[in-house]
């Protein structure tokens, strides 16, 4: 596959943080439509590579390719214009407003011309907001205010707003954390459901295994910066070195 | 040309000094409490009237000349006590933790009566307490004199803000601050009483501020509108030299204290001006100031 | 749904504005002089909420408040022009051009920095204005009488032409913002208040909207700047002092970002407390303002526009049954 086949493109990406090392000689190339999880212990340097894709952070050395262009310098604004969404580990939403209120900003920012004398609420938006929020299940939540929504409701909405631009690959910063172990798989579901059909590229970071086997064909393990793994769960799963210092199953077996 | 030159050092010198006592309250309670206390004027100018009331008192009790001093710093003590719980715990404790430029509209609305309340108390009239000016006697310098009085304000200065800084940096207390400062919240949870701390800086802050009315009182005439003043003159200050930062306040007061006295003498027509040009100017190229005040560290 | 509150919007406006002006021939001139005044303030204040809906309050809204003023008095002393509705009119352009011209720089800056930039701002304007001589110095200068499509009115309807002219064109400036604050772009500034941050992994900017609010509320500042010039027919570098700003900031606050008309309300209130305190009881108006500044900040922190609003959302919704 030539260089040009592939959607998203890290190629020797280095940063460091002083002394700490948070990516060394990073080479990741993602295909279109590819569901890969990004694992590995805290502080391996899976936020900080999805940080630099973002815009947030920019890499010492190297370069992020995005359809071919080069976005290595470009702002987090910029880059979600381009067609990269993230979603948060916290949710980042608005929180006076309601559910359909926050899509209807998510629409809004979407667009670049906007009419002054329209109202945001009018019909045309309205039908597309109703749609995402079906997607989501989301339809009862629709007018009440999303301080007062249980967490998994909000990190629903905080997805479905990174979505509704419709963007070419939409990044998840750990998607089931701060949710109750038996919420995690009705909630990743939900997400699988919104996510499918539409050659969609999710790249996700997330600390629970079962999930990161049951939702993603591809994994790229972590540890110190450097990429230790790189294929399909079977592969990554089973590799000694993640075993180590990733998921910890030797010391399991050993008990 | 030498005269010149030291009339001008001299002069800001002393204004300087005046700068920093008034504004080293505004910027310790800023650091501590993250209040930008517009009400500071309002406080400075009740030390002034205080002690404007006082010492009068004073000189009919024939007390000894000396510790007319000692009275100005019991009025401005006494501001502090009185005005440190009617602000602080009934009315700035509510907004703890809110949008910083809330509780600055809040000082502001305090400010508003402080204003009122030098009025309804002490009416319209000025009050003249030069007395006190005279016990240091004068200094000659060739053609120059200067009053004894306005450069012990030097020394006055250097030795609140040293005071405090030591107090800071050197003492269990002061470390105590620091660490409110850097993290509230951890702070908090190893067993220093905030409230504690928050009620203590912002009766120092207040203390600061009275004590530059009390002494600022025989120097001018004590009136209403002398708060106002201050309020631009204090904000200025901080803002250039760093909001939070006692070194920052020491060179934002000199800077403007130098400029301002050089202006005075070549170009009058720049006073207010080129105090508001430097602050605006430190907001656009360096809006955190010449020093950060004590900061958390952000990861 | 939609266009049936557009359609009440302007009809209620139509309504509310003529009963001003009918009201205005039979209270006395003393009290068309305060609402005019209080419409001046006004519009200023309506500049903050604007900034305020993007997360911002400016300390230093009479940088634009003194440019209007002198604007409009310059014009009428060096150009001759005294038609009020060209002044206003002009004013408001002006300074919305000087508005987007000093935008960019303040628009990188949020909270207390924003506050003090906008208040050294109009402090160096205040500096600038008391040493020019040439434009009268710390007294300013008189204005000339106004005149309405070449017309001078006698003395007994001057101020009621100018009261005339005001709520018109408060009117329709009011109508259109409300349509900029029910359009997407109102509602992203609503979001860059809340997080900013979101907002900009959203794809827009922070900057652009808070760019748009600065012009505008400098554009309304320059409006209510010359209008409290001519009703006073006098100007003076009082109009940058901090402490005009701050009378701006506390209608703002008093009334809320919410509700427009609540915003000229709040400004009448400051008026007429101005005003019967001044007479009645002059050390203690700067103590009822602080007052009223704190009880409305503990007690009715989203402002009194918050009650206006709820009452217009039961009244249309009964209306549109």
């Amino acid at each position: 596959m030539t260089n040009a086949n592939y959607i998203l493109r890290a190629e020797g990406i280095n940063k460091s943080f002083g002394a700490v090392t948070a990516a060394n000689d990073i080479n990741i190339n993602i295909q279109s439509g590819e569901k890969v999880s990004l694992i590995g212990s805290n502080g391996a340097g899976k936020t900080t590579f999805m940080n630099m894709v973002t815009g947030y952070l920019k890499p010492d050395t190297g370069s992020i390719i995005f359809e071919n262009k080069d976005i290595t310098q470009l702002n987090p604004r910029q880059i979600t214009q381009k067609g990269i969404s993230r979603s948060f580990q916290i949710p980042q939403i608005f929180e006076p407003m309601t559910a359909w209120e926050n899509l209807l900003v998510a629409l809004g920012t979407s667009k670049k011309k906007h009419s002054y004398f329209k109202s945001a609420k009018s019909q045309e938006n309205a039908d597309y907001i109703d749609e995402i929020l079906n997607r989501f299940a989301l339809n009862e939540f629709a007018h009440r205010q999303v301080s007062e929504l249980p967490g998994g409701v909000r990190k629903l909405l905080d997805i479905a707003m990174a979505l509704v631009r419709k963007p070419k690959i939409l990044l998840l910063d750990e998607p089931t954390s701060g949710v109750g172990s038996e919420e995690k798989y009705p909630l990743m579901d939900t997400i699988a459901k919104a996510l499918s059909g539409e050659n969609l590229t999710v790249i996700f970071v997330e600390h629970d295994m079962d999930i990161v086997q049951n939702y993603s064909d591809r994994i790229i393990a972590f540890y110190s910066g450097s990429v230790i793994a790189d294929g399909n769960s079977k592969e990554v799963l089973s590799d000694s070195k993640v075993q180590e210092y990733v998921t910890g199953k030797t010391k399991l077996k050993a008990n | 040309m030498f005269d010149e030159i030291l009339t001008i050092f001299l002069d800001g010198a002393i204004y300087a000094s005046w700068l920093f006592i008034v504004a080293v309250g505004l910027t310790f309670v800023f650091g501590v409490l993250k209040i930008l206390n517009i009400a500071h004027g309002g406080i400075y100018a009740l030390g002034a009237y205080s002690a404007a009331t006082i010492v009068p008192i004073f000189y009919t009790l024939g007390l000894p000349e000396e510790f007319v001093i000692i009275a100005m710093l019991f009025s401005a003590l006494a501001v502090a006590i009185v005005i440190t719980p009617i602000m602080e715990r009934g009315l700035l404790r509510r907004f703890y933790g809110q949008d910083e430029v809330l509780i600055v509209l809040v000082t502001y609305a305090i400010y508003l009566v402080l204003e009122d309340v030098q009025k309804l108390i002490w009416g319209m009239k000025s009050f003249y307490v030069s007395e006190p000016r005279e016990i240091l006697g004068g200094v000659e310098m060739g053609s120059l004199y200067y009053v004894g009085y306005d450069l012990a304000l030097i020394g006055l200065a250097i030795f609140c803000g040293l005071t405090l800084w030591l107090t800071l940096n050197k003492t269990r207390s002061g470390k105590i601050v620091l660490a409110v400062i850097h993290n509230p919240e951890i702070s908090g949870c190893m067993g220093v009483n905030i409230n504690k701390v928050y009620l203590a800086a912002f009766f120092v802050g207040a203390f600061l501020a009275a004590l530059a009315g009390s002494f600022t009182a025989p120097l001018i005439s004590v009136q209403v509108g002398i708060s106002v003043a201050v309020v631009i003159e204090s904000f200025a200050v901080v803002i250039i030299g760093g909001l939070g930062s006692i070194p920052g306040a020491v060179i934002g007061a000199l800077i403007i204290g130098m400029a301002r006295a050089a202006c005075v003498h070549k170009f009058p027509e720049a006073e207010i001006f080129i105090m508001y040009f430097c602050m605006a100017g430190m907001l656009i190229f360096r809006p955190k100031g010449l020093f950060q005040g004590a900061q958390a560290r952000k990861i | 749904m939609i266009n049936k509150f557009y359609n009440n919007l302007i009809v209620q406006s139509i309504f509310l504005m003529s009963i001003l002006i009918i009201m205005g021939l039979f209270i006395p001139n003393w009290l068309v002089f305060v609402i005019t005044k209080a419409i001046a303030y006004g519009l200023v204040a309506l500049g903050i909420v604007t900034l305020m809906r993007g997360g911002l309050v400016s300390f230093g809204q009479g940088f634009v408040f003194a440019i209007g003023g002198y604007t409009a008095g310059l014009l009428g002393t060096q150009a001759g022009l005294t038609d009020a509705i060209l002044l206003l009119f002009i004013s408001f352009l002006f300074t919305g051009f000087v508005g987007l011209i000093i935008g960019p720089l303040l628009a990188r800056y949020r909270d207390i920095f924003f506050a003090m930039l906008s208040l050294a701002f109009s402090m160096v304007l205040y500096g600038v204005l008391i040493k020019i001589d040439a434009i009268g110095g710390s007294d300013g200068f008189v204005l000339p009488e106004s005149t309405y499509f070449g017309i001078l009115p006698s003395t007994e309807y001057a101020d009621y032409m100018l009261y005339l002219v005001s709520i018109i064109l408060t009117g329709i400036v009011s109508i259109l913002l409300r349509y900029y604050y029910n359009s997407t772009p109102g509602l992203i500034a609503l979001a860059v208040r809340e997080n900013e941050l979101r907002v900009e992994y959203l794809g827009a900017s922070a900057f652009t909207v808070t760019v748009l609010n600065f012009t505008i509320a400098a554009g309304l500042g320059g409006m209510g700047g010359a209008l409290n010039g001519i009703a006073l027919g006098h100007i003076d570098p009082e109009f940058s002092y901090w402490t005009t700003s701050g009378e701006f900031v506390f209608i703002s606050i008093l009334a809320g970002y919410l509700s427009v008309p609540a915003v000229f309300l709040a400004a009448l209130l400051l008026e007429l407390v101005r005003s019967f305190s001044g007479r009645y009881f002059p050390d203690t108006w700067q103590l009822i303002l602080g007052v009223f500044l704190i009880l409305s900040i503990i007690y009715i922190p989203t402002g009194i526009g918050s009650f206006f609003k709820k009452f217009m959302d039961k009244l249309n919704k009964k209306k549109n049954e």
